[in-house]
């Protein structure tokens, strides 16, 4: 029973911290059409931005305020989105709407290149630490376990970022015109929706997520370089799980792979590498664009 | 026609041998490591005249390059001719088995699908301590039929044999391309769903490409192993991947001598970036990759094809 509980806990916060990055990634190709490998870089780019700021928020005399640094984190993030967003999407992805999806792949695997060695050039090659905030909020007990309370903000700040998301798109005009961009840009412009600014809003706040994920990982891990490139694998697999495009299925997805990666660190420690790619393939025997595809009409 | 592709090929042979000759050491590597690597990438472009890309061909590089590594480290087996053939049957039924499966996916699911094959391979491989876990394993210098080289020699042999599966395997693969089945690849691009209503079965077609695909990368990667002289899962990370899918893209699909140009420019750009800029390398890189996007969409072939008249 224990072991059971530890698992679905282990989890869900794993879980939760997976759903927001993927969210922003599956908003983002909802909207551009564009499968973002450079997702991975604006996470770690999160992470150092935000790794940096608290560190520097504590420098300033933060120890006085120290729940600060929870502000410090989320501003980190927004900096990362507002500067690297428009930069991205006005600067290079704007020249690719339209074309294959494979070779925009391409275009963004590009910018994940450059962007790791331009971490490099900027934050160096040594691990950043940023424990404060993380030990900040105590222990949690459930029954026989402890955890860190910080873990249990990261399923909540993940709710509220999936409710916020949910309820954007489907209850306010913006959202409308979003969901209508997505389902046909074209009608979209000749009702005079401005496309491009939905293009670049939906960027920029998929950038955003991107980067607040890493940002609240920041405080559980060490920085270090190479940290993108393990997390847009996983993430695309929870995508593609819960179907391209789809925000419930980003969650639902988040949550099996969340739960199936528990259970194999728990279970069976020798799987825990690739158990996330193995629930990928069998979703997609199953059902072969993800569990909320939109099913599409094919043109001969 | 056949024969003046046999013509192209004995000159091409020629031609890349006569670097044995001039070539300097490091640089008689490089190309034998970027041959090897074109000849994974030749499989991707195999499968790319389908319209299908696959972001985890590192499966079957990886693959062939453990066969061929636990064949000589278990069993002594050191002649390169049985350890390519070994790893390349090991890679046909590998290929065998996942191919007809894979055939039904397009798009950004295949290239998904493919590449969770390869992360898995990956994770296994760097949790499995008996096959040297993250680290890898060596594998000793090949001999070639009960002759074993040292040194320059060993450089040279090792360098004359993958020239001689690259342009075998590329004559092959382009009677392939313009055979009935090849054709069938390059109108399923278009449009899969009339060639289905013409009755050719697309499924089928996918599936010889994909199969081809993974014999390629396993021929790729025993070669590299050899020269390399170890092997570790770092053969199957969705980096490496990416780095094949790249070397595609460069070529594009419509030429097969363009896959080992490509393959020896991004080499030879990767080792002067490396060298030049050791900081900076992957920056040098995607900056490269990004112009070749922009300037050429279809591809270094693209090239070649339209100063032909178009011919594709």
């Amino acid at each position: 029973m224990d072991l059971f509980a530890t698992i679905v806990v282990d989890g869900l916060i794993y879980a939760g911290w997976l759903f927001i990055v993927s969210v922003g990634l599956t908003l983002v190709f909802g909207v551009l059409n564009i499968l973002n490998i450079a997702h991975g870089s604006l996470y770690a780019i999160g992470a150092y931005a935000s790794a940096s700021l608290v560190g520097a928020y504590f420098a300033a005399g933060g120890d006085a305020f120290p729940y600060g640094s929870y502000a410090a984190l989320i501003l980190a993030a927004v900096l990362v989105a507002v500067v690297l967003g428009p930069l991205l999407e006005r600067g290079l992805l704007k020249y690719f709407y339209g074309r294959d999806e494979v070779l925009n792949v391409l275009v963004t695997y590009a910018v994940f290149l450059i962007l790791e060695d331009v971490m490099k050039l900027i934050w160096g090659v040594n691990p950043y630490f940023v424990y404060e905030p993380y030990t900040l909020l105590g222990d949690v007990e459930i029954g026989p376990l402890f955890y860190v309370g910080y873990d249990f903000a990261v399923i909540a700040a993940a709710i509220i970022v999936g409710l916020a998301v949910w309820l954007t798109l489907n209850r306010t005009q913006i959202g409308k015109v979003v969901l209508a961009v997505i389902h046909d840009a074209e009608m979209s412009q000749t009702m005079g929706v401005n496309v491009q600014r939905i293009y670049l809003g939906a960027f920029t706040a998929g950038a955003f997520l991107a980067a607040l994920g890493g940002a609240l990982t920041a405080p559980m891990i060490s920085v270090t370089p190479g940290l993108g490139a393990n997390v847009i694998i996983v993430a695309f697999a929870v995508v593609i799980i819960g179907g391209l495009g789809s925000v419930p299925g980003a969650a639902i997805g988040a949550l099996m792979v969340g739960i199936s990666r528990a259970a194999s660190v728990h279970l069976l420690p020798e799987a825990e590498l690739f158990i996330v790619y193995f629930v990928m393939a069998i979703v997609l025997v199953f059902r072969p664009e993800g569990l909320f595809a939109k099913t599409k009409a094919r043109k001969i | 026609m056949r024969y003046v592709l046999f013509l192209y090929a004995a000159i091409a042979f020629v031609v890349l041998a006569a670097g044995s000759i001039i070539l300097p050491d490091w640089a008689m590597f490089l190309f034998a490591m970027a041959l090897a690597k074109g000849l994974v990438c030749l499989g991707i472009v195999a499968m790319m005249r389908g319209g299908v890309v696959s972001f985890g061909q590192g499966l079957y590089y990886c693959i062939g390059a453990y066969t061929a590594t636990l064949a000589a480290n278990m069993w002594g087996l050191s002649d390169i001719f049985l350890l390519t053939l070994l790893s390349s049957a090991v890679c046909l039924i590998v290929g065998v088995i996942f191919g007809p499966m894979l055939a039904t996916y397009r798009g950004i699911f295949f290239a998904m699908l493919t590449l969770a094959l390869s992360m898995v391979l990956y994770g296994t491989l760097s949790k499995m301590s008996v096959l040297g876990g993250s680290d890898g394993l060596n594998i000793a210098p090949p001999t070639f039929l009960g002759w074993a080289p040292e040194g320059r020699d060993l450089q040279t042999a090792l360098y004359i044999y993958v020239v001689a599966i690259v342009v075998i395997a590329g004559t092959l693969m382009r009677i392939y391309f313009d055979s009935e089945q090849g054709l069938i690849t390059l109108a399923t691009r278009d449009n899969e769903l009339r060639v289905e209503y013409l009755g050719a079965s697309v499924r089928k077609v996918m599936a010889y490409n994909y199969i081809f695909a993974a014999v390629l990368g396993g021929l790729g990667g025993t070669i590299a192993v050899l020269a390399l002289g170890h092997v570790d899962p770092e053969f199957a990370f969705w980096t490496t991947s990416g780095e094949f899918v790249f070397v595609a893209i460069l070529a594009g699909y419509m030429s097969v001598p363009a896959v080992f140009v490509a393959a020896i420019i991004l080499e030879v750009v990767r080792s002067f970036s490396n060298l030049y800029f050791p900081n900076t390398w992957q920056l040098s890189l995607g900056i490269f990759l990004l112009i070749v996007i922009v300037t050429l969409p279809n591809g270094l072939g693209s090239l070649l094809s339209r100063r032909k008249g178009g011919k594709t």
